[in-house]
């Protein structure tokens, strides 16, 4: 029975000198894009932010963020959270979390001038980068037509390090119906971006499937 | 590169590999007689080596089967001692309870048959009989009359007088017989407290003869245990068997068990330990609920062992009666509060369940569909009681685990045995396969030179012939008479 016992608990013990219970946490960033007539896809952004507060577990990080003019700013931040340890307290948490993104939704009416993802897209990582966690999501819910202020600096590598950079909802504008290879094109050109960031890059507008965004656990 | 090599003797292939079979085959034949010890000697050595190697594999196979047989023999023989033991310690039972008490009971017996002795004589009293001068006055009342007045008012008295001291005596009689009546039926309790006074007695001794029979019946078996004798090998054999399946049956269960009692656990156990770290790839949580179960099947084989049910350690169960005791009651008591702890977990899940049902659906927009809040008490006790009840459950995955253990110990050996024969069988087969194809290479290798083989055959018979023709010519010059004699031969 002692033998038994022993090998019982040597696996225990050996998984336990391999600890490393961040590697566990998940974080997840959320860019919503509120340039021009993309905010009529908010109800969309969400349903998105929803099923992620309801993936999401004790110890994992979120954040709202809304993609305007000048993104690279803590301003933009519409709520973040990491949830506490214990399930009670998370719970309270993410109904706070969804009490300010029902709020923002319900406020924002209008769409920024310029739409700067690049800008968003850092204060991600930064943010990603901070949690600690061992998965890091940034998911973009744009149709990824960057329109930047005049002078403003974006055209560098953005360090995306064991990040999933998912882009949602992609919508095809005017233009891209005309020459579907600028629609490619915008997509690719992302992609390259992210690749070259060590990131990892991936598209999904069907929205009718969200468990393929983050498994629920 | 092959080509080449194949090329070597001649442009035209066919020619070349005519002079490469050819100078092959010379060489084969030249080396046949070294050629064929080696595939002799070589199909020996690996036939004896195989050969060995089964011998060992065939005396590992008896060893265990002997150790195999003691642990059976020993496992058996402990097995009864403990059922002799116990058979008589219930036949002590008896004794002491019913046998005990025999010396009142005979005397009490003894009592009632006295008793009913004494009744019965008394029952037996002649009834009082009429005066003696009852005769007299009975012949002088039958008397003629002859019309005497005087002489009919005397006879009529006699008469009257007779008639009187009849009716006293049928009165006094009846009264005896009312009497005795009673005194009978003053016997009748009496009986049937003697009556149900010696079927206990029957009873006792009747349950002291099954004992008895029981007793024998193991005595026999265990004498045929230490007698080594096949039957007791094969019955112990396959009760083993039979005990190695059901207790893992019961194994299982308990594990289905302990699983179901992990579910209900798990999710609470984060709200105490948190449900954010993790041990390697398991949450601390998980971990904690499932030390808590170990702790509860920890607590409940030393419970089992206290109680003498099972006999996993012999220190607990050679501790003194005191001790144990109070083992007993500490087990006892930890379990309990483990159980009371399994149930408010219990019932935090449910609370949980709830809260985070309603959360998600709030953020799925839909309106709260709970199960209505008058049954929600029936989920939240039915947790709460299996929270508290499975810890019990699982404390009495002792007893199959000492089964399994013992059993498996047979069962293993049993495979091993089998394992031992089957590669043994393998063995001696490859043995005498690699014997076998030594032949078949021997045959081969002529079948592959047998052009210069069929040649020195042919040379040999022709020298033979000549040599036998050369030596009748020279018998005949020498012996004419019996070169005929051998020509004929």
């Amino acid at each position: 029975m002692k033998k038994l016992l022993v090998s019982l608990m040597i696996p225990l013990f050996l998984a336990g000198c391999d600890s490393k219970p961040q590697n566990n946490a998940r974080a997840v960033y959320l860019l919503v894009d509120t340039s021009g007539t993309y905010t009529q896809e908010l109800d969309k952004a969400q349903a998105i932010m929803n099923y992620l507060l309801a993936a999401l577990d004790s110890g994992d990080s979120i954040a709202i963020a809304k993609i305007d003019s000048g993104s690279f700013t803590e301003k933009d931040i519409i709520a973040k959270s990491t949830f506490d340890s214990k399930p009670s307290t998370t719970n309270a948490q993410k109904r706070a979390f969804k009490e300010k993104v029902d709020h923002f939704v319900a406020s924002t009416t209008k769409g920024s001038a310029n739409t700067d993802i690049s800008g968003g897209v850092l204060q991600a990582t930064e943010y990603l980068t901070e949690t600690g966690a061992g998965e890091k999501y940034i998911m973009i819910f744009s149709d990824l037509e960057e329109d930047l202020p005049e002078g403003w600096i974006r055209d560098f590598v953005i360090p995306m390090e064991n990040i999933k950079v998912i882009a949602l909802n992609v919508t095809k504008l005017r233009s891209d119906n005309v020459d579907p290879r600028e629609y490619q094109n915008r997509l690719a050109a992302w992609q390259k971006r992210v690749d070259e960031g060590g990131g990892e890059w991936r598209v999904v507008n069907d929205l009718e499937r969200l468990e393929t965004l983050i498994a629920m656990r | 590169m092959n080509t080449e090599i194949l090329n070597l003797w001649s442009e035209t292939t066919a020619i070349s590999v005519a002079i490469w079979m050819t100078l092959i085959i010379t060489v084969l034949y030249l080396g046949r007689p070294h050629a064929h010890q080696l595939i002799k000697s070589s199909g020996r050595a690996l036939h004896n080596a195989f050969r060995i190697w089964s011998t060992s594999i065939g005396q590992l196979e008896r060893r265990v089967v002997q150790r195999n047989t003691d642990v059976i023999l020993a496992n058996g023989q402990e097995a009864i001692e403990k059922n002799i033991e116990r058979e008589f310690a219930r036949v002590n039972a008896v004794v002491a309870r019913d046998l005990s008490k025999y010396p009142s009971l005979h005397r009490k017996i003894s009592d009632t048959i006295e008793k009913v002795e004494k009744d019965y004589h008394e029952s037996t009293d002649s009834a009082p009989l009429p005066p003696a001068w009852i005769d007299v006055i009975k012949t002088i009342s039958a008397l003629p009359t002859n019309g005497d007045a005087t002489i009919v008012k005397v006879l009529n008295g006699i008469k009257q007088t007779v008639q009187e001291s009849h009716d006293q005596t049928l009165k006094s009689f009846q009264k005896s017989s009312m009497t005795r009546h009673k005194i009978l039926s003053g016997m009748q309790p009496e009986w049937r407290k003697l009556t149900t006074s010696l079927e206990d007695v029957k009873d006792t001794i009747e349950g002291l003869e099954a004992r008895t029979r029981t007793i024998d019946n193991q005595m026999e078996a265990y004498q045929q245990i230490r007698a080594r004798e096949d039957k007791a090998i094969h019955t112990l054999t396959s009760s083993s068997l039979t005990q190695f399946f059901i207790s893992g049956l019961v194994l299982a269960i308990a594990i289905m068990g302990g699983l179901i009692n992990f579910q209900l656990i798990a999710m609470p156990m984060s709200e105490m330990v948190g449900g954010a770290s993790y041990i390697g790839s398991m949450k601390t949580s998980d971990i904690a609920a499932l030390v808590i179960i170990l702790i509860e099947i920890a607590m409940g084989l030393f419970l089992l062992e206290s109680l003498r049910i099972t006999s996993l350690f012999p220190i607990i169960g050679s501790m003194d009666d005191r001790m144990r005791r109070k083992m007993m009651m500490i087990t006892f008591t930890i379990l309990t509060i483990l159980a009371s702890i399994e149930a408010s977990l219990a019932y935090m899940r449910d609370l949980l369940a709830l809260d985070r049902e309603t959360l998600q659906q709030s953020l799925v927009g839909a309106s709260t569909g709970l199960v209505e809040a008058q049954f929600r008490w029936i989920p939240s006790i039915g947790q709460m009681v299996m929270g508290f009840i499975l810890p019990f459950a699982l404390a009495f995955i002792a007893i199959p685990l000492e089964s399994f253990i013992h059993s498996i110990r047979t069962v293993f050996g049993l495979i091993v045995v089998f394992t031992l024969r089957t590669l043994n069988l393998v063995i001696k087969m490859i043995a005498g396969f690699m014997l076998h194809i030594s032949k078949i290479l021997v045959s081969l290798y002529d079948l592959a030179i047998m052009i210069p083989l069929s040649i020195e055959r042919l040379i040999k018979s022709t020298t033979h012939m000549n040599s036998s023709g050369k030596a009748v010519k020279l018998s005949k010059e020498s012996d004419p008479s019996s070169a005929i004699n051998q020509s004929v031969a």
